[in-house]
């Protein structure tokens, strides 16, 4: 910006103030659509600040850059909730297009008349944005299931990634200290598309929301690393806003399954699970649908424990009016949803909250724990790994000391599964076996209907 | 490894160690400016860590789209790539900055929309049943 404006600083100042303002609205549900109604006009102010730059002698394609993008952006917006986790990871591939090619064109102009510094935050910049597209197309691809989800892994994979992960840095250092091998920074960029790839395809479905929340961190990231190559303060604070967003969620949803993030991305987890899972022998106890509708009419308390076999089966509907009608019988219904229930941060509570149940019976893990003691009848739902006691009674088991929602100290537990298989970590779930529990095999859509059905006959 | 992919200050770092190497024999990038964006950065790390401490599980998924409509404000820097006259490579930055006006407004429109569609969802239990009762 060689041509200060006051008007055009002026815009930025306000789109940031708005954008910190959106942002805290998004501490609750009732203020969470003002505050994006701030955010949303800062963005306004700053692309509106921006038509007026001095610099600026073609609006032709501005223009077409504007309408085209709101164009595919809009349908973008209509997409149904269940396709949510897929639509998100391919946001990030546009973010992180969107900085990767600002920072090759400002590479293109200028060249290496940038100077040292702002030559590192550009290289950054494309760095992390190249990796970003990549791996979340990958993801998207994956959450859409045009690739299996399951992890794909190969003989001397991580001997591979850190020679492409060597060759990137190493190019990026040689071309920052000697700008005039000009070709290693597209040698760099190359690198850093292959690596994104390479690092999202062991990654398997269960892992999906710890990568989608490091994609938003370094779409983010490389959003503030354009900042520092452009000095523009309103682009550092919104990239920085969404890069430490990214990475607050990765730290939970890491937390939320008792691993670190090395573990995540180079474990593979689900191809490689070992045959020690515990003494999960014993029969399945098969129950009608009479019995789990007598069981849940006559209940006081019922707790749903969806997981993400509700997203698949498109259940969320059935379960709310399941939910109505018990309700209008006196049963208290909640809900109770582990931090990585679903393929992203916050799936199940998006799909409830579109079925239309209010957010006060959506209850976080650590809530509904304390509850399950009182509970007469707790319903999983297509979850396997959130409720498998594994985790807290096996130490050799692969997920253990991961905090699970305890639905085995509730009095009853009805599992709806689709058939007697293992879920998709491939681990065995002891919770199948207990004496409390009973199986209710079927698709989870009908089932919760034919369930909602007889609880009517009751 | 673990570090560098995950710990954005290690990022800083970096940037604020190339700069210290550079700085002597190129002029172009200003330290003064590169101190007050270093400042900028920190301050809207920490302000980042303390708002998005108080978002509730209930809203992450939201709060993944806002923060993606939000760094959709990359196209401020595409604007002026795609309007701007340069000496040489005109049609290339034209085009590339065209495109990543596109990209970054998908997000802009694209993020903004479905988050709002999104909140409109949550609902208060009262407001839930009036509707059912109409």
């Amino acid at each position: 910006m060689s041509h200060p404006s006051y008007f055009l600083e002026a815009t930025y100042l306000i789109a940031s103030i708005l954008f910190i303002l959106g942002l805290k609205g998004l501490s609750h549900p009732d203020s969470a659509r003002r505050g994006m109604i701030f955010a949303a006009a800062g963005m306004a102010a700053a692309v509106f600040g921006t038509l007026f730059h001095p610099e600026l002698f073609n609006y032709t394609y501005i223009a077409i850059g504007l309408i085209l993008g709101s164009a595919i952006g809009i349908p973008m917006a209509m997409v149904p909730m269940t396709a949510m986790p897929q639509r998100t990871a391919l946001s990030h591939a546009f973010g992180a297009l969107a900085a990767s090619m600002v920072g090759i064109a400002e590479f293109v102009i200028h060249g290496s008349s940038l100077g040292g510094a702002k030559m590192g935050a550009l290289g950054l910049e494309v760095m992390l944005g190249s990796i970003t597209t990549t791996g979340s197309l990958i993801a998207a691809a994956k959450l859409q299931e045009l690739m299996r989800g399951t992890p794909i892994m190969f003989k001397g994979q991580h001997i591979v990634n850190l020679l492409i992960f060597l060759t990137m840095i190493g190019s990026f250092i040689t071309w920052l200290v000697n700008p005039a091998f000009f070709f290693l920074f597209y040698v760099m960029i190359a690198c850093a598309l292959v690596f994104g790839v390479m690092l999202v395809l062991p990654i398997g479905a269960a892992d999906m929301p710890v990568v989608m929340s490091l994609l938003n961190s370094y779409a983010g990231l490389s959003s503030a690393a354009t900042g520092f190559v452009l000095s523009n303060n309103v682009l550092i604070i919104a990239g920085t806003l969404d890069g430490f967003s990214g990475f607050i969620l990765s730290i939970l949803m890491c937390r939320a399954m008792n691993r670190n993030i090395t573990n995540v991305l180079f474990g593979g987890f689900g191809a490689v699970i070992g045959t020690e899972t515990g003494d999960a022998t014993g029969t399945m106890r098969e129950v009608t649908l009479d019995d789990v509708a007598v069981q849940l009419a006559y209940a006081n308390q019922v707790v749903f424990v969806p997981g993400y076999g509700m997203a698949t089966a498109q259940a969320q509907h059935a379960v709310r009016e399941l939910g109505n009608l018990l309700e209008e019988r006196g049963v208290s219904v909640k809900y109770g949803i582990h931090p990585v229930a679903g393929r992203m941060p916050g799936h199940m509570n998006v799909l409830l909250a579109e079925a239309n149940v209010p957010y006060s019976s959506l209850y976080e893990m650590d809530q509904i724990n304390p509850e399950m003691g009182a509970t007469d009848v707790a319903v999983v739902i297509g979850a396997n790994d959130v409720v498998n006691p594994d985790a807290r009674d096996n130490a050799q088991s692969p997920i253990a000391g991961m905090p699970i929602i305890e639905v085995d100290r509730a009095k009853s537990v009805i599992v709806l599964k689709r058939g007697k298989g293992k879920g998709f970590s491939g681990l065995e779930n002891p919770l199948f076996f207990k004496s409390v529990t009973g199986m209710l095999y079927g698709d989870a859509k009908s089932s919760l209907t034919n369930l909602a059905q007889a609880v009517q006959k009751v | 490894m673990n570090v560098l992919l995950f710990q954005p200050t290690a990022f800083v770092v970096a940037i604020y160690m190339l700069a210290g190497g550079n700085s002597a024999k190129e002029i172009a990038f200003n330290p003064a400016v590169l101190i007050a964006s270093l400042y900028v950065f920190m301050l809207a790390a920490f302000l980042g860590y303390q708002l998005i401490s108080r978002v509730p599980p209930l809203l992450h998924t939201p709060l993944m789209s806002a923060t993606n409509a939000i760094s959709g404000i990359s196209v401020i820097g595409s604007l002026v790539i795609a309007g701007s006259k340069y000496d040489h490579h005109q049609t290339l930055a034209s085009v590339l900055g065209c495109a990543a006006v596109t990209s970054a407004m998908i997000n802009v429109t694209g993020g903004f929309l479905i988050t709002d569609r999104m909140l409109k969802m949550f609902r208060k239990k009262e407001v839930v049943k009036l509707e059912a009762h109409k």
